[in-house]
């Protein structure tokens, strides 16, 4: 059986396709905007994309709080739902 | 005319049961796209998808209040059920309720704005995520001469035009870079109902003022709204269009 892929991998994969990035410079430390090449929308598309892949919701006064790849992984882990 | 070069698109056509939008609606059919008619009334925008349907289209009614964004939600969300896709969105459901602001009641003021300009902002919102997931779309709003110079007796009707086209800029600027397209058409005087009901002394005195002397068919604006929802229109954002007989030339 395949092993069930984390949070962080799911973020770091989603990221990769959205911002056509390699794999490798999405760190926990990287910030989307400085370090990923994201512009405004693309942070928006991503937003609005984690928030359908995990299901949770993201308030815009949060989502300002999000810059860095790691903050969002946090945020995910905190705010999702428990999948049995 | 190009027509088909809108098959296998998909079009919403706010207040599609009346006047220009109608026109708007038939167009766009005849041009080979399916046709989700939104009006007040479910039985109006049925009526228009009926004709589209006649025309050997394909098309659906929709009754919604564009002032609610839990009615735009609902029915925005179920013409995506309904059609699997939407490419092009026309938000041209407007309102007057004319009369001078010293005597302007705030509901005159606030239903015209609502349904005029809020309406097509709701409408942009609930599809906006559709369009960027798809990198396509191509938005219409249709404005008025109104709104880009005053008209005694429309402060509300000319405020909420003006604002469509502060929407559409906007909304251009921030959806380019996913290729989405956004234009404002604007009409000068068209035979509709909301026109018809002018005093003969005030018709006669605009005829004087149109260099073409006549008023506009509804079918003059929907040409140039289906050229704007058609690939020939690709490279243009941002624009607006006036279709008014020279009114402003």
């Amino acid at each position: 059986m395949a092993e069930k892929k984390s949070i962080e991998e799911r973020v770091k994969e989603m990221i990769v396709e959205q911002l056509g990035v390699n794999p490798e410079q999405v760190t926990p430390k990287a910030k989307f905007i400085e370090d990923l090449g994201a512009d405004s929308l693309d942070t928006v598309e991503l937003v609005m994309a984690f928030e359908e892949e995990f299901n949770v919701e993201v308030p815009d006064e949060e989502a300002e709080k999000l810059q860095r790849v790691g903050d969002v992984v946090r945020y995910i882990e905190e705010h999702v739902e428990e999948e049995s | 005319m190009s027509t088909n070069s809108l098959t296998s698109k998909v079009a919403v056509v706010t207040g599609a049961s009346r006047g220009i939008g109608k026109a708007i609606a038939l167009r766009l059919g005849q041009m080979g796209a399916a046709v989700a008619c939104v009006s007040r009334k479910a039985s109006d925008a049925e009526a228009t998808a009926g004709e589209i349907v006649g025309l050997g289209g394909k098309a659906k009614g929709y009754g919604t209040d564009v002032r609610l964004k839990q009615e735009v939600d609902e029915t925005s969300r179920s013409i995506l059920r309904d059609f699997g896709q939407v490419d092009l969105l026309v938000n041209n459901a407007g309102v007057t309720r004319d009369g001078l602001a010293a005597r302007m009641s705030d509901e005159d003021w606030d239903l015209v704005l609502d349904t005029n300009l809020k309406g097509a902002f709701l409408w942009i919102r609930a599809y906006s995520r559709h369009f960027l997931e798809r990198r396509t779309g191509k938005i219409v709003n249709i404005s008025s001469v109104s709104g880009l110079i005053g008209n005694p007796g429309q402060a509300n009707y000319s405020s909420s035009k003006a604002g469509l086209i502060g929407l559409t800029k906007s909304i251009a600027r921030e959806l380019a870079s996913r290729g989405i397209t956004a234009n404002a058409v604007c009409p000068g005087f068209i035979e509709t109902d909301m026109t018809k009901n002018l005093p003969e002394k005030v018709r006669a005195k605009l005829l004087e003022e149109i260099p073409l002397r006549r008023f506009g068919q509804a079918e003059e604006v929907a040409g140039l709204v289906g050229f704007l929802c058609g690939p020939e229109s690709n490279y243009i954002t941002g624009q607006v269009f006036i279709v008014d007989g020279g009114l402003l030339a």
